[in-house]
């Protein structure tokens, strides 16, 4: 067999060295953007190449790894960054969040309360939670040194005012420790809570932007509101069509050009355990499936 | 004289070595007070605890100047050790350091005299890696802040005595701060800039 053409995790070891000091300062300043020197990687910017240096940075051998997109194991980009690793650091693979020791994710967080020997990756397209109020890196940098951020609030305001309750539904700000005003990446404001006190460390990389940031284990994470205008999680009211399940987040498929629609599990990880657990929903192909077997059994 | 041929090695294993003395370092940094262990893998300076050169190796590079206390400084087999395996340049002003190597707690010159960072980029600050007695015996220390369920205990014997009144200066300057990494032959305790001390023995 030839040499690998590779190092392990693809990266070389100057740039994890410094990919590696940067997550080490991010920690230490929960919510603040840390620059990076991000590198080219063989996919373009907008799949998870910052994500990709993150895990890169941090796997080991022992590692078990999951990726998700938008709550979903099997999606192009989910494999994809799967496979590079499977490939390239040789690691094990996972779908079930229980088994994963590193999750890398693009707009999700999974449903599955996460522990203490887990770290979550991710993906993130725009870091800075101020970019769409004031385009300038200088005004931007400056406001979170003078933790100025009544522009994000009046933001929150116009909301209420054009909308009559706060309509931001992803891309939610949170307040980190009680200080950086974060962008939590464009996870449905659904998951916000599960950020707070969270066991597992969560760390953050933006690829194009060239930014790392960094909530640590057990640390406050406030989603911005009013007094009379609380933060609200946002989920359709239906039960899931495959697994019944009512407290997991949805998403919305259509199914026909006559207005059908079906709501399912954005976690397909999750909503095949229920089902394997015996849940069924109104659309669920399980029974079918079952008689399916009875009938090859009989 | 040294020549390199007499040098220590360096990780045996460059790759995974770094990988998993980095994860203890982070680790030790996202859950502060707890206790992380290095699986030493590197030959060792003199002076140079095994933990420190681990931490050195998987760190250091052209890119981090790097600060040595008179303990480190004194010893040409450590310098030359560091000069060869990272090649970080070593700098006599400590207020430019990425890291700061202390090899003698006592002689700890004051945190001021190193980088603070900014307060837009708070994260140019030196990490000063310290090597102390012991981890695991000494006076107790309950610490709270990110990172940390509660409260921790940790258990150390740690020069200065006053560290961590030192540090509250940290409490002070927030976002800016040092970082400090304690290293204890090759057991590794972070105390980052949001930790806080709640109470300690005696």
């Amino acid at each position: 067999m030839n040499a690998p053409a590779y190092n392990f995790a693809y990266l070389d070891e100057q740039t994890k060295r410094m990919i590696r000091r940067a997550i080490l300062k991010a920690i230490a300043i929960p919510g603040y953007q840390v620059p990076f020197a991000s590198r080219e990687m063989p996919m373009p910017y907008g799949w998870g190449t910052g994500g990709v240096q993150v895990t890169a940075a941090i796997l080991g051998p022992q590692d078990v790894l999951k990726v998700i997109d938008q709550g979903s194991d099997d999606t192009t980009n989910a494999i994809s960054i799967r496979k590079f690793f499977a490939k390239t650091a040789g690691v094990a693979t996972t779908t079930a969040t229980e088994e994963a020791t590193v999750i890398q994710t693009r707009h999700r967080i999974p449903e599955a309360a996460l522990n203490e020997n887990q770290v979550l990756v991710y993906q993130v397209p725009i870091p800075e939670p101020l970019r769409f109020l004031e385009p300038r890196e200088t005004e931007t940098r400056r406001m979170h040194a003078l933790a100025e951020y009544g522009l994000m609030h009046v933001k929150l305001y116009e909301d209420i005012a054009r909308f009559g309750h706060i309509a931001t539904a992803y891309a939610y700000p949170v307040k980190v420790n009680a200080r950086y005003v974060m962008d939590p990446s464009p996870t449905p404001k659904f998951d916000n809570p599960k950020m707070d006190n969270c066991p597992a460390l969560q760390l953050f990389g933006a690829g194009r932007e060239k930014r790392i940031y960094a909530i640590p284990p057990y640390t406050q994470v406030v989603s911005l509101d009013f007094e009379d205008h609380p933060f609200e999680p946002y989920r359709f009211n239906a039960p899931c069509a495959l697994c019944a399940a009512e407290n997991s987040y949805l998403d919305e498929i259509v199914t026909d050009d006559e207005g059908g629609r079906m709501f399912v599990c954005s976690d397909t990880d999750y909503c095949e355990g229920r089902q394997a657990a015996g849940h069924h929903g109104s659309l669920s192909a399980a029974p079918y499936k079952e008689k399916a077997q009875e009938a090859s059994n009989g | 004289m040294t020549t390199i041929a007499e040098l220590p090695p360096g990780f045996a294993d460059k790759v995974l070595s770094a990988q998993s003395t980095f994860r203890s370092v982070m680790d030790a940094m996202a859950r502060p007070g707890s206790v992380q262990r290095i699986v030493p893998a590197a030959g060792t300076p003199e002076t140079m605890m095994r933990g420190t050169a681990a931490i050195a190796l998987t760190l250091f590079d052209h890119d981090t100047p790097l600060w040595l206390d008179a303990r480190m400084a004194e010893r040409p087999d450590v310098v030359k050790w560091l000069k060869f395996h990272t090649g970080a340049p070593v700098v006599q002003d400590s207020s430019i350091a990425s890291f700061a190597l202390i090899g003698d707690g006592a002689a700890l010159p004051a945190l001021e005299r190193f980088a603070l960072g900014t307060s837009e980029y708070p994260d140019r600050s030196t990490t000063l890696i310290l090597q102390v007695e012991s981890l695991e015996s000494g006076r107790p220390f309950e610490l709270r802040g990110p990172g940390i369920d509660g409260t921790a205990m940790l258990q150390a014997s740690i020069k200065p005595f006053d560290l961590f009144e030192r540090l509250h200066l940290n409490e002070a300057l927030f976002p800016r701060g040092i970082d400090v990494v304690l290293v204890a032959d090759e057991a590794v305790v972070a105390i980052p800039r949001t930790t806080r001390i709640v109470s300690k023995g005696s």
